[in-house]
């Protein structure tokens, strides 16, 4: 049995209450708050910090039970003592990305300007910017070189970002189940999960706040995800034809176990997310490229190292992403281990705890000090 | 004081290697060459390895790998950016060995190339006297299971480079025991040559 983080307190921090800070698009954002967790013990010389990065729904609570209405753990397997981030050994730190519903400032925030809920009126913001504000905190932490970043999905985006934007600052970078860039059938399922927001009469513009949400539209857009996390075996697993209740009802019910399913995993998902949010993160996702190469210096990045982590059965981020990843850092000299992991989970493995021995076997090797 | 190297090929290897050499293994197994290397002449060590529990040990040991098949595995390491490539063992498994030999000599300066001798004294006479098709004692699969798809000699070998005009820099011929002098075509089990173009 793991031996849990045990209590964990979420920090808020707060900065460019003054002047703002300024965004990829060109346009300020501020005040900005972070909600973040930290796990065991920052080191004398600061050295032993691991940065983890979230995946697109995810929030700051990687590990430790729940408080309040707070969602569960979503790392719980991976972070604590003894474990692959091993607490205590590493300063683990998680930070909710900015546009995020989970505490950072979001559209969901209230817009100083006008006391109300920024809405669409929020900036677009990038990967990169998620990555810049950030780094304020880890700077403002006094932490000059992280030991990791790791992070799966839209996670390893932001570890790979991290690299690109401050070359130098990091020992281990571990991308899971993610990619240099999305593929035009990636950004597809994230439009017509926009789309679905975007047509549901209660999104109003982006103004819904203070009255009925938009949840059929996210409740669709998540039930779409969720199609594209697993993977035809895992589902069939999971549910093959199995019927809800015996039998055909010949009515547009939830027959099959797994209409039932999306269903329930659709609208539960509209209880703890924003649809803004959904808009705002898929977008950032989107924008992200870093396939030029351009992002790892002439040098090559020496005091860097990279585990990239993909998996057989992942079709929405497949291994052939990861791979494209490796080669560029191949083609600069750069210093790289390769493991695609056989698991028939699809893109969801990184998350699944069953499936967790390999990857915590890759990861907490890897993070061991090289002589 | 290090211990004694266990595998002969591995002693041979860790004597052509120079210190701080950059090598890349291509079909590094479980890393245990790598590791010599790193260990005993400081290098910089690469593998490629298309076995998933073999990647795992390589992790634990702290080598760098990448999950591939060496018949694809190489095109995007850029021109002359490893002193020695090395293929031990690994030749006989590959589908494109001309291509891989080709692409070994482009990113490394010289190529270590390991691999069992089917001509050896022992094949022969399986072949001769008693008809059957040649195998091994350092490479022990039947016909129906092995994973070798190439069965070469020394000779072959030779007349290979002959061939492609790659330099022979040095050759080393094993048995069970140690170095094989004496007509190494037939009583050598295992060659080790470091060709380069």
């Amino acid at each position: 049995m793991k031996k849990s983080v045990g209590a964990v307190e979420t920090k808020h921090f707060t900065f460019a209450e003054a002047e703002g800070f300024k965004l990829e698009s060109g346009r300020t954002l501020g005040p900005i708050t972070l909600v973040y967790e930290t796990y065991g013990q920052l080191n004398a010389d600061k050295s032993n910090a691991i940065l983890v990065m979230h995946a697109f729904s995810g929030n700051a609570h990687v590990a430790g039970p729940a408080t309040g209405d707070q969602d569960p753990a979503w790392w719980d397997f991976m972070v604590g003592p003894g474990s692959a981030l091993d607490t205590d050994k590493y300063f683990v730190i998680c930070i909710n990305v900015i546009g995020g519903c989970k505490g950072s400032t979001g559209p969901s925030s209230i817009n100083p300007k006008t006391g109300k809920p920024y809405g669409i009126d929020f900036p677009l913001i990038t990967i990169a910017d998620m990555v810049r504000t950030q780094k304020v905190l880890i700077d403002h932490l006094g932490i000059k070189k992280l030991h990791g970043v790791i992070g799966g999905s839209m996670g390893g985006m932001l570890a790979l970002q991290w690299v690109a934007c401050y070359p130098g600052t990091v020992e281990c970078v571990i991308p899971i189940a993610a990619t240099l860039k999305h593929s035009p059938q990636q950004i597809a399922f994230n439009e017509v999960g926009r789309q679905a927001i975007m047509a549901d009469p209660a999104w109003k513009g982006g103004n819904y706040y203070g009255g009925p949400v938009p949840e059929k539209g996210l409740a669709v857009a998540r039930m779409l995800g969720h199609i594209t996390f697993m993977s035809n075996d895992s589902m069939e697993k999971k549910f093959s034809r199995r019927l809800k209740d015996d039998t055909h009802a010949f009515k547009f019910s939830a027959d099959f176990e797994v209409e039932g399913y999306l269903q329930y995993r659709g609208m539960s998902f509209t209880k703890r997310f924003d649809a803004n949010s959904y808009l705002y993160i898929t977008k950032a996702m989107d924008f992200f490229d870093l396939s030029d190469s351009k992002w790892i210096p002439e040098g090559g990045l020496p005091g860097t190292r990279f585990l990239v982590i993909a998996f057989k059965s992942d079709w929405l981020y497949p291994s052939i992403q990861s791979q494209e990843m490796v080669k560029q850092l191949q083609m600069r000299r750069v210093d790289a281990t390769y493991c695609e992991t056989d698991s028939t989970y699809g893109h969801d493995t990184f998350l699944i705890e069953s499936e967790a021995g390999k990857q915590e076997h890759l990861i907490k090797h890897f993070l061991a000090k090289r002589k | 004081m290090k211990s004694t190297i266990k595998r002969l090929d591995h002693q041979v290897i860790c004597g052509i290697v120079e210190s701080s050499a950059k090598v890349l293994d291509l079909g590094c197994g479980n890393g245990d060459l790598l590791q010599l290397l790193v260990e005993r002449q400081g290098a910089k060590a690469q593998g490629v390895e298309v076995n998933n529990e073999a990647i795992h040990a390589c992790v634990e040991k702290g080598l760098s790998v990448f999950h591939s098949d060496i018949d694809s595995g190489l095109p995007y390491y850029p021109d002359q950016s490893f002193d020695y490539v090395i293929l031990n063992q690994s030749l006989q498994e590959v589908k494109k060995v001309e291509t891989v030999i080709a692409e070994a000599l482009r990113i490394g300066r010289k190529a270590i190339i390991g691999f069992s001798n089917f001509a050896h004294l022992e094949a022969r006479i399986r072949m001769f006297f008693e008809g059957r098709a040649p195998i091994v004692s350092s490479l022990p699969y039947d016909w129906y299971s092995t994973p070798n798809l190439r069965f070469l000699s020394i000779k072959d070998f030779k007349s290979f480079c002959a061939a492609k005009d790659y330099k022979i820099l040095a050759a080393h011929f094993l048995d069970t025991q140690g170095q094989v002098r004496v007509l190494p075509n037939l009583f050598a089990q295992n060659a080790i040559f470091v060709i380069t173009k």
